[in-house]
Parts: C-alpha cells; structure tokens; sequence
C-alpha cells in the first residue's frame, strides 16, 4: 500500500532506470524491487528530514530538520541529490531538477544502496515492512496527542529521544537469552538456570575411577560448590542479574510508565533499532553505493556530454577535508583497494612475510579474486570490522591519513600522529557506539531504594557534563526515582546524580575503587 | 493539502520564540537588534535546541582524518559544541546557530508578558469616535461572493419540507433567489486612541554614547509597547543642553553638544509641541524624560514650576529617566522627588547600566496608564 506521494517517473527518465537496473543486475547486484519516486526539493527535505518515510509521528525535531536543510540548500551550502529506504520494495526519491547526468549517477547509487540493504548481514534484521510501521506509530502516537494533548506527548516524547541512544546494537545478532520481546521471563529464567546449576553442578573433570580423587580432589570440590552457591547468592541480589546495555528495555520492563507512555517509549526502541545498522554501516554502504555508481557510469552509461557534470559531482562527493572523514571516499577507496589486493594476491602469510620491499611493489599473482572478495565483504561485515580487518598501513599513507587529538592546553584539535596503529585505533575508537558512549544499567535497586545506576564505560574520553546532566533529567523523568551515572570525570571516578530537584556530583580517589555497588 | 512537516515546523518555531521569551532580558539589551529601521520584524540568533543526550565531551576525544600536515598542526578549534562532529567519521551535522524570526508585535507582547506589564487603558474621549465595519451578520440581499452556502441551504431544505416537496428519498434541495443568504456588515463605532510621546534628552557633554545607547534601547522598547496599544502613535524627539530643539529621531539619538544644562528648556518645547500638535482632550500623551540629573542649580525650581502647571496635568504619564554617567552630579531626581508624591502619574527611575532598563521599562510601563 504506497503511503507515498506516488508520482510516476518521467519516460525519459525510465527508461534509463530499466537500463541501469539491468547493468547492476548483470554486475551481480542483488536488490528487492526498488521503486523510484520524482520529487521537488521541498518533498525531498521534508522526506530526509522523516529519515526517508513519508509520514512520521508529529515532532518538533523533524521540523528543525526540515528547516536547516531548507535554508542550507536556499544559500547553496548543501544539497540533498538522493534518498533510499531499507524496505521492500526499497523506495528511491530522485530529486527533480537534476540534470539527466545526476540522475543516472544517482540511479546507479540507489542500486548499490538497495544491494547493500538486501544482502549485509547487519540489515538482515530489519523490519522490511517499516513504511507501514511507521505510519502505525504516527497513528498511535497522534491519538495519544488527541487524548492527553500535544505538549504532554512532546514533552515525553523528548525525554524518550535523549535516551534513544541507549539501545544494545548487537542485540537483535545475538541471542544472549531468548528472542528479545520476551526478555523479560527469560531474564529471570536464565539467573534461575545458573543458581541451579551451580547449586547442582558439581564441577568434576572426567576421569579414569583410578585418578579421580587426584583429579577431582573432594576438597576443591566442595569449595566449588560453595562458590557457586554464594556466586548465585550475589547474583539473585542484583538487579538486572548482568548489566544490560539495553537501557530502554531495562525501562520498558520496569519504569512505572502509564501505558501510552509504554507505548510511546516502545515506538522510540523498535525506530531506533531500525535505523541503528545504518549507523554501523555508514562507511560501507555508501563506499558500496559509490564504488558501483561509479563502476556503472565509466562503463556503460556516461556519454561524451555527461562526462563534465560527472565529474564535478563526483569530485564534489569525494571531496575530503581534515576536520572530517568523508565516508563516501574511504569507503569507496577501501573497497577498491581491496579488489585490487585480491585481484593481484598481495593478502596471505606470504605477502605479509615478505621483507623485500621491491618485490612486495610488483606482487601480483594475477588471482583475479577481487570482485567476488568485495561482495563477499559486503555480505559479512560493519564498519567496524571493515576497517579493523581491511585497513592497511599502505592505504594510509597513500590517502594521506593521521590521527587527530584534542589539546587541551591551546583548545585545538590536532594532528597526533600518522603512524598506522594509532590512525587505525582512533579510527575505529571513533566509530564504535556510533561515536556515542557505551552505557549500561548496572543496578535498578540502587542503595536498595529504587534508584536506578547506569554505568559508562570509560575508554578515555569523558562525558559531555551539562549534556549527561540534562539527559539525566530525562531519565529521571522516566524512572521517577532518582538517577545515578557512573564515569570517570577529571581522571577521577564519579557519579553523577539527579534526584528530580538538584543534581550532584560525588568523586572518589582512584585508590577507592573497587566495585562501589555494594 | 497541508504537509505534516509544517506542523513539526511550526512547533519547532514556536519552541524557538520561547527561548527568545525566556532570554528576552538578555536580548532586549542588544541594540543591534534593532538596528535595521523600517523592518516589521528582526531576526534573534538563537542557540539550537537539541535533545541532550549521552555524548562525548572534548577531552581526550579525537578521530582520523585525511590531508596534509605534520605532526602538531591544529586543525580545528571544534567551535562552541563541534567536537561530536570532530570525532566521528560520519556526517552528522554540527552545532549551528538558527534565527528566528519575530515580528516586533510579538516582541513587543512577549515582553509585556515578562514584565507582566498592565494593558494600557486609553484615556476615554467620548466625543471622538472612529467606525468600522464588521461581517457579522446575514443579509437576504448580496453579492454572490459572500453567499452562505449553509444558511441558503438550510432555508431552502426547511421551505421545501413545509412546502411537502422534499422527497427524502431523493434528497434534492434546489435553493430559489428567495432562500439565499449573504454576509454581512455591521458598522461600529470605536473610540480612537491616539497617542503621543514626547522624548526629552539631555545632550550636554556628560551624556556620553554609553548612555545615549541607553535612552536609545529603552525608547525603542517604550515605543514598541505603545504602538501595540495604540493605532496611531507619534513621536517627538527633544534634545537640550542650554537650550531645546526638536529633532528627528536619527538627530535625537546623536547629538552631542556641550555647554551648560537648562531642563526647563526641554519642557518649553515639549509644552509648544503639544499645543501645536496633540490637543490635549483626544489625545493619550506620554513624556518621556532622560537625562544624568545635572542641571544648572537655579533651574530647578522653574522645572518644578512647569511640570506642576503643564506637562503633569496633561500627561498620562510623566517618566524621568536618570542615566547613571561618570560626570553628572545626579542631584535632578532629588528634586523631582519632592513632589513626586503628589502625582501619580509621574515616575522616577535610575538606570544605572544597561542591565537595569529592564526593570526600568517595569517601572514606567507598570501603571497601565
């Protein structure tokens, strides 16, 4: 059921997507049907600003959206060409005024993208079905506007989206207990499982009858199952049994909300969920989407009078600057640079053991690998993985890249270094999380009076302070007892604090450590 | 069809203008504000609102980067908040200043619900009156533009029900001339308001810019507030050192002369401009007086003199204004306070710097006169 401004494409237009869509096809590419739509570029901010659905639950923060993209693009500083949605059919927008050479260039990326969507593992759990998902949650959420008024439901719905971070990206991979709509009994099952089996479990090796008292000493036998019993004890007396990093689960099991509010909050978990492989795969997917509609376009499809405006375009996406890592081309380079690698055999033991230089410069074994290399990249990785996995000390220097730091003394971002562990470590540092800080809830019975404890998992860079501050104040809104974030704030441990009036914020001294749960 | 956007849009301006109203003390400080003349609205830099959440701050963060320069070369300061921006690989947009738009009506109402300032109450004039037309009624006759399409329909349903020729079955209703309804207008009459301010400035030497900048950003709020209230509000402009010239608003705002100070001068001319332009029962006059209280001692008594027999009985307010400057004696407002609790309708006020025209503007807005 299109929800969308449906809009048939021009013939013209078309029929150059039939051709494209048979060239990436022929190159191996893997899409659900992908339905294109023309657009002006007041649909298309409005559409972006959306996060590329039509229609979305009313919020204030879309229309902040929808105003920097139209004033961006009205004094020339930005300009949105193209906009693809993981669902399927995938939905393409194609903007309007684009020269004919923009939107073969544009087609042949939505192809890359749509492959992308179908076939890297990290969408595999996507609900393909969001475009009516989304108009769902815009109905639910308009009626509960209806209901208790349009300020009650924004001011909710803000504290929900401070916390939208909060979510556990890998969960939807992993099966730590049971499918996650039904954590809840399965969280307390599984710490009931390990206080059985600890209790009942008797540690012993297998055995020859001969060896067994050496083996399995009695003594040491008896102290295991003293250690599991008191393990289990602490266990039972935490709450969650294990951190969880799922926070908005942890709330939507156990914050006291009304049920709109559960409802609300709900909606803000599975959007978040949708859009978070998006956010681990930035790099790849849109290298992916570059690599082919450049492939595509120095094949096939540009003509002697397209060549300038492709160019200029294609430059203008690659163009990198020194504050910011332009994902287009590291990616697209990266995905390059491995194609050749496996076209010419420079991977394996043997090139990486190789100490002649001179011989290293000419390897090529002529395996011709590289196509089926990529795609199979494609298919398995993140960008995190990708980079950890691909990134080589050659690639650094050819594409001339450091690592940057924040100087404290003179308030500068600066060049660190250019030595590959340290380019790659940061790199890969500021890719984890999204760039966001790890948090988990430690603790929902803190002190033994309700508060609830997250923790940040400190890597060496600090909370924002007046940030954390407010969006504790969001938290607290939602648990309705007071709130306590865990870090390290001017190398010292700290925690800070909201109790619905005031905040506070208590250091300790390094020697003090040790779990301050107690 | 109205987009869904524009309502997510209005919304995000309308939480913009509340931050405007919040920091409206703050803002209304800022003289180049207003600085464009003739615009019916002004653009307020606001910081963006966001929704905070959980992030990195600068300290220890960092990222990788491509381009040329050595080790130690900065490249970036980050700005205010950019260091989210810095540190990741993606495209996230940075922290960015917005505008907003307010039109001076609503500046002026944002500030009225501040400073919880009174409605103004517009001196009765009974005698004078001005008409206006109003579409609040219905009329059998018309032009076929305004035609109520309910009310004709509605006849013409209850004349064929009583006529027995309404077939429910067939719910045709066909309107004849007879059963058609227009709009129309009914003419009031409303009492006019007009209002007047006379701005009287010391120009002496001792006024230096600081303190112009002053009587300027307070007039221009004095002003906003009582055009909101009145349709047809004039201004003069007085300044005087030893002697008083009436002047545009531009002269007013940047004369400077020297020499000795006369304030009874000033009401000279304030009174001849009444005379000359606002006879006194229909119009509301306001005087508005700024000076640093340093006045040629024998004058006083004749200033006294003529605010008692003039210029206070007519006004509806009298507001002094005394600006704080390194060089006035400031001794003007101890006079004026010998018979300020005869008449209340005249108000006194220090200002001290430019924090304090807030409260200023309170206190000569604060009557609802």
């Amino acid at each position: 059921m299109p929800i969308s401004i449906h809009r048939p494409l021009p013939p013209e237009i078309r029929d150059l997507q039939l051709e494209l869509e048979a060239k990436a096809a022929g190159y191996g590419l893997d899409f659900f049907e992908t339905i294109f739509e023309m657009v002006d570029y007041e649909e298309m901010s409005m559409l972006a600003s959306y996060g590329g659905f039509p229609k979305r639950y009313p919020h204030w923060r879309f229309g902040a959206q929808y105003d920097e993209m139209m004033k961006g693009y009205s004094y020339g500083l930005q300009k949105i060409y193209e906009m693809v949605i993981n669902t399927d059919p995938c939905y393409a927008y194609l903007l309007e005024a684009n020269e004919l050479t923009d939107q073969k260039l544009v087609i042949a990326h939505v192809y890359g993208h749509c492959d992308f969507f179908k076939n890297n593992a990290w969408f595999a759990p996507t609900n393909r079905k969001m475009l009516d998902d989304m108009a769902n949650h815009a109905a639910r959420i308009n009626r509960y506007v209806d209901r208790f008024g349009y300020e009650t439901v924004e001011e909710f719905i803000d504290a929900c989206l401070s916390l939208e971070d909060l979510i556990d990206p890998y969960a939807p991979h992993i099966k730590r207990t049971a499918d996650v709509g039904d954590q809840r009994l399965a969280s307390w099952d599984s710490s009931e499982q390990d206080s059985n089996e600890a209790a009942t479990g008797d540690g012993r090796f297998p055995s020859k009858p001969y060896m067994d008292s050496f083996i399995n000493p009695p003594q040491t036998l008896e102290d295991h199952v003293e250690e599991g019993k008191a393990h289990a004890e602490e266990a039972a007396k935490r709450f969650p049994a294990e951190p969880m990093r799922d926070v908005l689960f942890f709330l939507l099991q156990h914050a006291p909300l009304k049920p709109w509010q559960h409802d609300v909050l709900s909606i803000i978990r599975d959007e978040a969920y949708y859009f978070a492989p998006q956010g681990q795969t930035k790099i790849m997917n849109e290298g992916w989407a570059s690599y082919w509609h450049s492939t595509i376009m120095t094949s096939h499809a540009l003509k002697d009078e397209d060549l300038i405006t492709y160019a200029d375009h294609h430059s203008g996406t690659m163009a990198t600057s020194p504050q910011r890592l332009n994902p287009y081309k590291l990616g697209i380079e990266l995905f390059k640079d491995i194609e050749q690698r496996w076209n010419s055999g420079r991977f394996g033991s043997e090139y990486d053991n190789c100490d002649d230089l001179i011989e290293k410069e000419k390897w090529n074994r002529e395996l011709g690998l590289g196509r089926d290399k990529i795609f199979e990249v494609r298919r398995v990785h993140n960008d995190i993985t990708f980079i950890d996995t691909y990134l080589t000390p050659e690639f650094c220097i050819e594409h001339n890249m450091f690592a940057f730091g924040y100087n404290d003394s003179n308030n500068y971002y600066e060049i660190v270094s250019r030595e590959f562990p340290k380019i790659k470590q940061q790199l890969l540092t500021s890719l984890t999380n999204h760039s966001r800080p790890i948090i988990r809830v430690e603790e929902g019975n803190y002190r033994n009076r309700g508060e609830l404890y997250l923790k940040h998992e400190y890597h060496g860079v600090e909370l924002k302070p007046d940030d954390a501050e407010a969006t504790l104040e969001n938290l607290q809104k939602l648990w309705g007892r007071p709130v306590h974030i865990e870090s390290i704030m001017d190398d010292k441990r700290a925690i800070l604090s909201f109790d619905g009036h005031e905040h506070q914020m208590d250091s300790f001294e390094h020697d003090s450590i040790g779990s301050l749960l107690s | 069809m109205p987009r869904s956007i524009d309502q997510d849009l209005n919304r995000f301006n309308k939480i913009l203008k509340g931050k405007v109203r919040d920091n409206l003390r703050k803002y209304i400080t800022r003289s180049e504000m207003f600085g464009r003349k003739g615009r019916e609205s002004v653009s307020i830099p606001v910081s963006n609102i966001d929704i905070p959440r959980f992030k990195f701050g600068k300290r220890g963060s960092g990222g990788a980067g491509q381009g040329d320069g050595k080790v130690g070369q900065p490249i970036g300061s980050g700005g205010q908040d950019e260091g989210e921006g810095l540190g990741q690989a993606g495209d996230q947009p940075g922290q960015h200043v917005r505008e907003v738009e307010v039109s001076l009506d609503e500046l002026a109402e944002m500030l009225g619900d501040q400073l919880q300032l009174p409605r103004i109450e517009p001196k009765g004039n009974d005698t004078l009156k001005s008409l206006k037309d109003k579409y609040n009624t219905i009329s059998p006759t018309g032009p076929d533009s305004l035609r109520h399409f309910k009310r004709t329909y509605k006849r013409a349903l209850k004349r064929q029900i009583a006529s027995q020729t309404y077939d429910p079955t067939r719910p045709v209703i066909i309107p004849t001339r007879d059963d058609e309804r227009f709009r129309s207008w009914t003419t009031t009459t409303e009492p006019d308001a007009n209002a007047a301010i006379i701005y009287m400035m010391d120009v002496s030497g001792s006024m230096t810019d600081d303190q112009k900048e002053i009587v300027r950003i307070e007039a221009f709020w004095i002003n906003t507030w009582l055009k909101k209230h009145y349709d047809g509000l004039q201004t003069r402009y007085v300044v005087h050192d030893a002697v008083a010239h009436e002047v545009d608003e531009d002269t007013f705002f940047r004369t400077r002369e020297s020499g000795g100070t006369r304030i009874s001068s000033a009401y000279k001319a304030a009174e001849a401009i009444i005379a000359r332009d606002f006879p006194i029962d229909s119009w509301n006059i306001y005087c508005f007086q700024f000076s640093d209280g340093d006045n040629w001692g024998e004058d006083n008594s004749a200033c006294l003199d003529q605010l008692q027999q003039f210029l206070l009985p007519v006004s509806n307010l009298f507001c002094y204004g005394q600006v704080e400057s390194p060089y006035g004696s400031g001794e003007f407002i101890r006079e004026l306070r010998k018979v300020s609790g005869d008449w209340e309708n005249m108000i006194l006020s220090e200002i001290t710097s430019k924090d304090s025209i807030y409260d200023s503007i309170k206190l000569f807005l604060g009557t609802g006169k």
